[in-house]
């Protein structure tokens, strides 16, 4: 009866007798009467007793009193009781830890049990117990279990190393453990070794810089044995240890992944993503054009999307790390698209990360598919997943431009269902698009006017704004549309003021004649009333503008936008990198580098992939990078022949539009998108001089321009305005109609805004090398020629000093260059106008243009010059700084960049260590920019700066750069991509010319 | 590297039973995961992952409990959750259902369970049929001589024990495979795939070795084969017993089965199938008064098979009311809690056609909640065939011992997701 009632309990089938019972037990005296039975004589009795302490234990009761009574108990032959007494006593030995040391004999008695079981439970329970005094008593057994006869014991005694070190790190060292833990990593059990390589794992992660797990290929093969044999759990170890061994070579890297391949066919989808990890780790470092690569990637596909037949959370995680992989290698699953289809049953989570993925992998091929299933999703009613449906219409639009139309027609379907936030997320995603293809699909403006009134949420009323204002001119009722939100002016979002605010200033421009009135009052709303600086700033700006000149009002707020970019929401590079090293983990999860939410994590090195073989970056860690004179065992520089330059400058469709203005800041936050100059069609400004309402003759002294961005917007009278300056204005300010007498008194504004230019004569100019001598005298019958470079106000200069050392005087100079690199050449003559006498010295600027002819250089800044007098040609060759060919509108809208980042190839990579610098990273920042080296990006990481960088070369080649700066650590990480590569030591040394200047 | 802690929660967040594995988390943090879970719920957004400061839950559900497992680690998430679900595995192989109640009634085994399956985070063995061998509430019975760790644990062959033994020796193999299809309103077949299963259930002595020939494609190619209809498989995924590097290098499936029922292998095929059961569907809503629909259901398969246990899943308004049918053949249900008809038919032969028609009332003050629009789902069964057209080509089973063992092979086919969306 006894035994089957115990059955019944094992199979949980009986009711009656179950566990369950040991949780009702008498209230009064409870403690007492279970004190009572743990002593009791009755073995039977005893266990019972201690059953009931544990179901007391588990509903959250205190048991601790009963400490000393239930370690009585420890000593029994009775495995389940053991079991029993050694939870009970993981659970209160940290509460009693003199207690605790009472129990210690047992342990260590058990430890030599002659029952492996018996063993390995003493000593894996006795790791738990994290009481520091009871860890010197555990040595010893430790020891012993490291070398017992029985693998389950060795395997438990693995993992009991890394709780010890856990506890008492210090003593772990000490005692040795690490190396029998080394030592287990051969041992003959594949169970033991995956334990020994988790429990290294664990502690190598805590302690980053102990060199636990020096990898080597003779480790890294004894692993890839016990990889087949393993547990599936072991698998995981091991396959998540291997993801953090770099091999020497691509041969290498293709045999190790030629090993871990089998285990994308495992059933557990775990064993499968570390195994992805591993391989698209390892990828990185194989030559593209290995066959073998190619079969990799084919290899990958399959098992990716089986992955979406698991378990929705598991389905969740392997989206996740799709999305990573589908920005890293698109090429993967680009043909997959139809397995990313939302199923009405899927949970929100699996749906709306379908989406994403669906996003990305839409092309041409696939995008009738793709819309269709959209539009089906948009009439679901799950309202975030219908909203991301309608916004992802929309990006297909922009991403696919044969689709553009079919999309806006869809969009326009969907506003027809006049479903609320369907209809304000399409007017949202529509403005986008006519971002895109301007004056393209205006003629659905008039449906989207039907849907003014139903527009409540900030984002679509501000895109709807922004509509009328763009297209004020083809919609005859815009300023009523205008003026009807105007009304309720002060309770609007920021985001919808500034767009009015400006939207009207658009239809002033357009229509000046009826909507006069229309201006004043948002003009006056947003300078006046209103608390914003941001509102105000963009108020007094566009007063100043039209107040002073509308021609140039109309040239800045007229101007033609830069293009949206295609993709959105990508990650950035080296983030993408780090986190394809965490694929399968939670960082890959939720796309954030594991620093940002693990504590204690800080200082712990980024993973980053592999560099491929051959390529200029470096494989170690960051300290070993190549510095910037080891630079010369770079590969061979394959300079492109002029044909090929050209080329590269064909292909770079990604170039704002060039810009008849001079660089105005991009970086403001206000206004920023209508300030950005573009091309203008003029206007007869006569005719608006006069109208312009002016709140403020300007004062146009000659102040120096400056001041700080983002300060108080209400200037004192008086402060200068360089309007001048920056945009060749006419100073011709108007009078101020009297009906705006009390307009504040303005200034400065645009004086601030200037400064961010960063471009010409400003307060951080352009790098200029010192000045060297060129040509010795000795070897030029008596001319010495010094010089140096510059670059002023958009125009290069050679600075020249000729010197006479001759006793005769010299005449009729003139100067030429040979092709070269960047096909520079005189602009103009070299203007030495009299004869220079004995001993005198001349300084010449000769400004130079960079559309000669091209000839490659060796080096690639070689400039050879032909300098001739009365007397003879003298030939001598310099090299100037690359930085002198940066041009002033080099900077990259942070979308472009994010693209063409990951669009150049990662061979075109190349890394360089600038060393002590001591700037900060702003400080930096600034300097750089100096140069016309543009800040696209910052990103902070811990104690970590990254600037993304952009550069654009005369020939219009771009550079982008990743500058890493460290507090305190005076090296900064220059990482440089290029199409033309060999330009990136160059650049490289500019950094460090211009930073060190 | 995985998980500090995993908790067993009641549907009120309340916990049944927890293991603290690493120590370096609050117990307590436990508080506020349901909390955070109702918040996400509420505003639509539920994630598998749920962060509270710096500890992060991952969990699951099943029946009425809740499995948490917390980290402040960057654990590898895919890891935790494939151990909580093989943790509900083993309780289901153990208890026979897992929820709160065998979890009570079970307390001390679940215990030994939690401290066997997972050491300071690192998952151990999960075998049930392996931990069964040591991990009993028998246990006290037995002699201490008796209780011991059995070598299968740590054995590379972890998964099926020695000196098993059988008088009669046979080996059952299972074929199934499952059609996912995905139809648009209008009819075209988005997408379908077929996602197979062999399982086996082996009654076998001592450590047979097996070896399982199918009709793959690739190996006939490898072989230089050229006979027959081949499949090709797109991926495959083994049961741990399959040595993946052989099937790696040259597609032989051989392996030491675990004994009695284990699944050997799925794989999945992406070539285009033909719809087995086509639905052809009008549905009418007049507002405020009816909704009138018809269903056309073909068996699009062989006149020699037949479908059985064909249910058609039809939604109707959640505010529908007084049903009335007529079917050409079987029978249908009106079922009000999931807003289904269910329409039923035992036997369906390959090249039929039947119609069912349905009428329902609508109410005249209409129901404003929006509803979402639920595809036509379908469930069927076909026997003796594989759509596919796998074949076992044969089993080789050799033990040391010399006994002659016999394979017996079923096919079937059933359905899987098989969603037929509607114009409503």
């Amino acid at each position: 009866m006894e035994w089957a009632s115990q059955l019944c309990e094992n199979r949980g089938l009986g009711s009656k007798m179950t566990d369950s019972k040991y949780f009702t037990t008498t209230k009064k005296g409870e403690i007492f009467e279970l004190k009572a039975e743990l002593n009791s004589d009755k073995k039977e009795k005893k266990k019972e007793a201690v059953k009931k302490v544990i179901a007391s234990m588990t509903v959250g009761k205190d048991v601790s009193a009963l400490f000393p009574d239930v370690v009585n108990c420890m000593q029994t032959d009775n495995l389940e009781l053991k079991k029993l007494v050694y939870l009970y006593l993981m659970n209160y030995a940290k509460s009693q830890p003199d207690m605790a040391i009472m129990a210690v004999n047992t342990f260590v008695k058990d430890c030599e049990d002659p029952n492996p079981l018996i063993r390995a439970l003493a000593v894996r329970t006795m790791g738990c117990i994290r009481v520091d005094k009871i860890t010197e008593y555990l040595c010893e057994p430790l020891r012993k279990c490291l070398k017992d006869e029985d693998p389950y014991v060795r395997k438990t005694a693995a993992v009991c190393v890394a709780k010890l070190h856990d506890i008492n790190a210090q003593l772990v060292e000490d005692q040795g453990f690490l190396d029998t833990l080394k030592d287990l990593i051969s041992d003959s059990n594949p169970m033991v070794v995956a334990n020994a390589v988790a429990a290294l794992s664990e502690i190598a992660e805590s302690h980053p810089n102990s060199n636990l797990l020096d990898l080597n290929p003779q480790t890294i093969n004894k692993l890839l044995t016990a990889l087949n044999e393993c547990t599936e759990w072991g698998q995981i170890f091991i396959l998540d240890c291997l993801a953090n061994y770099t091999p020497r070579d691509d041969r290498e890297s293709q045999s190790i992944c030629e090993r871990v391949t089998p285990r994308l066919s495992h059933a557990n989808s775990a064993v499968v993503l570390s195994a992805v990890k591993v391989l698209m780790k390892f990828m990185e470092m194989l030559p593209k054009d290995l066959d073998y690569y190619g079969t990799l990637l084919k290899k990958l596909a399959p098992p990716l999307v089986t992955l979406l037949s698991a378990e929705p959370e598991l389905q969740y995680v392997a989206l996740r790390n799709i999305n990573l992989i589908v920005q890293k290698r698109p090429e993967i699953l680009k043909h997959e698209m139809k397995v990313f289809f939302v199923k009405y049953n899927d949970p929100i989570y699996v749906k709306l990360e379908k989406l994403d993925i669906m996003i990305r992998l839409a092309s041409q091929a696939n995008i009738a598919q793709v819309l269709a299933e959209l539009k089906e999703y948009a009439t679901e009613v799950d309202v975030d997943f219908v909203r991301k449906a309608v916004r992802a219409i929309g990006r297909c639009a922009i991403k696919v431009e044969q689709s553009a139309e079919r999309c806006v027609s869809t969009l326009l379907d969907l506003i027809q269902t006049k479903v609320n936030y369907v209809v304000q997320e399409a007017i949202v995603v529509i403005k986008d698009i006519f971002r895109k293809y301007p004056n393209k699909y205006e003629s659905v403006i008039a449906t989207l006017c039907e849907n003014l009134d139903s527009l409540d949420e900030p984002e679509a009323r501000a895109a709807m704004i922004w509509i009328v204002g763009e297209y004020a001119e083809r919609i005859d009722n815009a300023d009523e549309l205008l003026e009807s939100f105007l009304e309720g002016f002060h309770d609007e979002s920021t985001q919808v003021q500034l767009q009015l605010l400006t939207a009207i200033v658009k239809l002033f421009l357009k229509k000046p004649t009826e909507t006069q009135e229309l201006v004043q009052q948002v003009l006056s709303l947003a300078t006046q009333d209103s608390d914003n600086p941001d509102l105000r700033d963009r108020g007094y700006i566009y007063w100043r503008l039209l107040s002073t000149d509308p021609v140039a009002a109309k040239e800045v707020v007229l101007a033609e936008k830069p293009l949206i970019s295609e993709e959105t929401d990508l990650i950035e590079p080296t983030l993408l990198e780090e986190l394809i090293c965490h694929i399968g983990t939670l960082a890959s999860v939720y796309h954030k580098p594991p620093s940002a939410f693990v504590e204690g994590s800080r200082g712990v090195q980024h993973k980053r992939l592999p560099a491929r073989a051959g390529s200029g970056e470096s494989t170690e860690s960051p300290d070993v990078g190549q510095s910037v004179s080891g630079v010369s065992d770079a590969p061979p520089a394959v300079i492109p022949s002029q044909g090929d330059l050209l080329g590269d400058l064909l292909n770079l469709d990604l170039a704002p539009p060039t810009t008849t203005v001079p660089p105005v800041p991009s970086s403001m936050q206000m206004g920023a998108m209508d300030l950005l100059g573009g091309g203008l069609d003029s206007l007869s400004g006569s005719h608006y001089r006069t109208e312009v309402p002016s709140p403020q003759p300007a004062d146009f002294s000659e102040r120096e321009l400056g001041g700080d961005l983002g300060g108080s917007p209400a200037m004192g009278v008086g402060v200068g305005v360089g309007v001048g300056v920056g945009v060749g204005l006419g100073p011709a300010p108007v009078g101020m109609p009297a009906g705006l007498g009390a307009a504040p008194a303005v200034g400065g504004g645009l004086g601030d805004l200037f400064d961010l230019g960063g471009g010409v004569g400003m307060t951080s100019g352009s790098y200029s090398p010192p000045r060297v001598v060129w040509l010795q005298a000795m070897k030029a019958k008596g001319l010495e020629i010094s010089g140096t470079f510059a670059r002023r106000g958009g125009v290069i200069q050679m600075d020249v000093s000729l010197t006479n050392k001759a006793m005769s005087v010299m005449s009729d100079f003139a100067v030429q260059f040979n092709k070269n690199s960047f096909g520079m050449a005189p602009a103009g003559p070299l203007q030495v106008l009299t004869p220079l006498g004995p001993n005198q010295t001349v300084e010449v600027s000769l400004p130079l243009s960079s559309t000669g002819p091209v000839m490659k250089m060796e080096p690639l800044n070689n400039l050879q010059v032909a300098v001739k007098n009365n007397i003879d040609v003298f030939y001598f060759s310099c090299q100037y700084p690359i930085s002198l060919l940066f041009v002033e509108d080099g900077k990259m809208d942070r979308q472009v960049f994010l693209a063409t980042w990951k669009d150049i190839p990662s061979d075109n990579e190349a890394q360089f260590q600038i060393k002590d610098c001591h700037l900060s990273s702003d400080a930096a920042s600034n300097k750089l920019q100096g140069s016309n080296i543009f800040t696209v990006a910052k990103r902070t990481v811990e104690a970590q700066d990254m600037l993304y960088q952009s550069i654009k070369l005369t020939n219009g080649i771009w550079v982008l750069a990743e500058l890493r700066i460290q507090t305190g650590n005076p090296n900064y990480t220059l990482s440089v991509k290029c199409r033309a590569p060999e330009v990136s030591q160059y650049v490289s040394q500019c950094y460090e010319l211009i930073l060190k200047n | 590297m995985s998980a500090s802690a995993v908790f067993v929660l009641d549907l009120k967040g309340k916990v049944l039973i927890c293991r603290n594995y690493k120590g370096d988390v609050d117990m307590a943090e436990i508080d506020h995961f349901l909390p955070l879970l109702m918040q996400q719920e509420e505003e639509g957004l539920m994630c598998p992952v749920i962060s509270h400061g710096s500890v992060h839950f991952m969990w699951i559900k099943h029946s009425n409990l809740y499995l948490v497992a917390t980290t402040n680690k960057n654990s590898n998430a895919s890891l935790v959750y494939s151990f909580l679900y093989k943790l509900v595995e083993v309780f289901t192989e153990y208890f026979k259902e897992l929820e709160e109640e065998s979890i009570q009634d079970n307390f001390v085994v679940v215990y030994e369970l939690l401290d066997e399956l997972m050491d300071f985070g690192f998952p151990q063995t999960t075998d049930s049929k392996i931990l069964q061998e040591y991990i009993t509430q028998e246990g006290n019975k037995l002699e201490v001589a008796k209780t011991k760790v059995p070598t299968t644990v740590t054995n590379a062959v972890s998964w099926r024990s020695e000196g098993i033994k059988y008088k009669k020796n046979e080996v059952f193999i299972d074929v199934i495979e499952s059609i996912n299809v995905l139809v648009n309103a209008n009819g075209s077949v988005m997408s379908s795939d077929i996602v197979g299963s062999i399982k086996l259930k082996t009654m076998l002595s001592g450590m047979p070795e097996l070896r399982l020939g199918l009709n793959d494609r690739v190996l006939f190619a490898l072989t230089g084969r050229d006979k027959g209809k081949t499949v090709t498989m797109e991926d495959v995924k083994f049961h741990q017993c399959v040595r993946l590097s052989r099937f790696e290098s040259d597609r032989t499936i051989s392996f030491i089965p675990p004994d009695g029922e284990s699944e050997l292998m799925s794989y999945r095929i992406n070539t285009q199938v033909k719809p087995l059961i086509w639905i052809e569907s009008v549905i009418e809503k007049f507002s405020h008064s009816r909704v009138e629909i018809m269903v056309k259901a073909k068996g699009q398969f062989k006149k020699q098979s037949v479908a059985n246990n064909v249910e058609v899943r039809v939604p109707v308004p959640s505010d529908a009311d007084s049903p009335k049918f007529k079917t050409s053949t079987g029978h249908a249900k009106y079922v009000p809690e999931k807003n289904l008809v269910v329409w039923t038919i035992k036997s369906f032969p390959g090249g039929k056609e039947f119609l069912m028609r349905a009428h329902f009332g609508l109410p005249s003050v209409e129901n404003d909640e929006m509803e979402g629009k639920p595809p036509i789902t379908v469930k069927f069964e076909i026997p003796y065939f594989t759509v596919s057209g796998i074949q076992v080509r044969y089993m080789k089973i050799i033990e040391k011992s010399g006994y002659q063992a016999l394979p017996w092979v079923r096919y079937i086919t059933q359905s899987g997701d098989y969603q037929l969306r509607t114009n409503i």
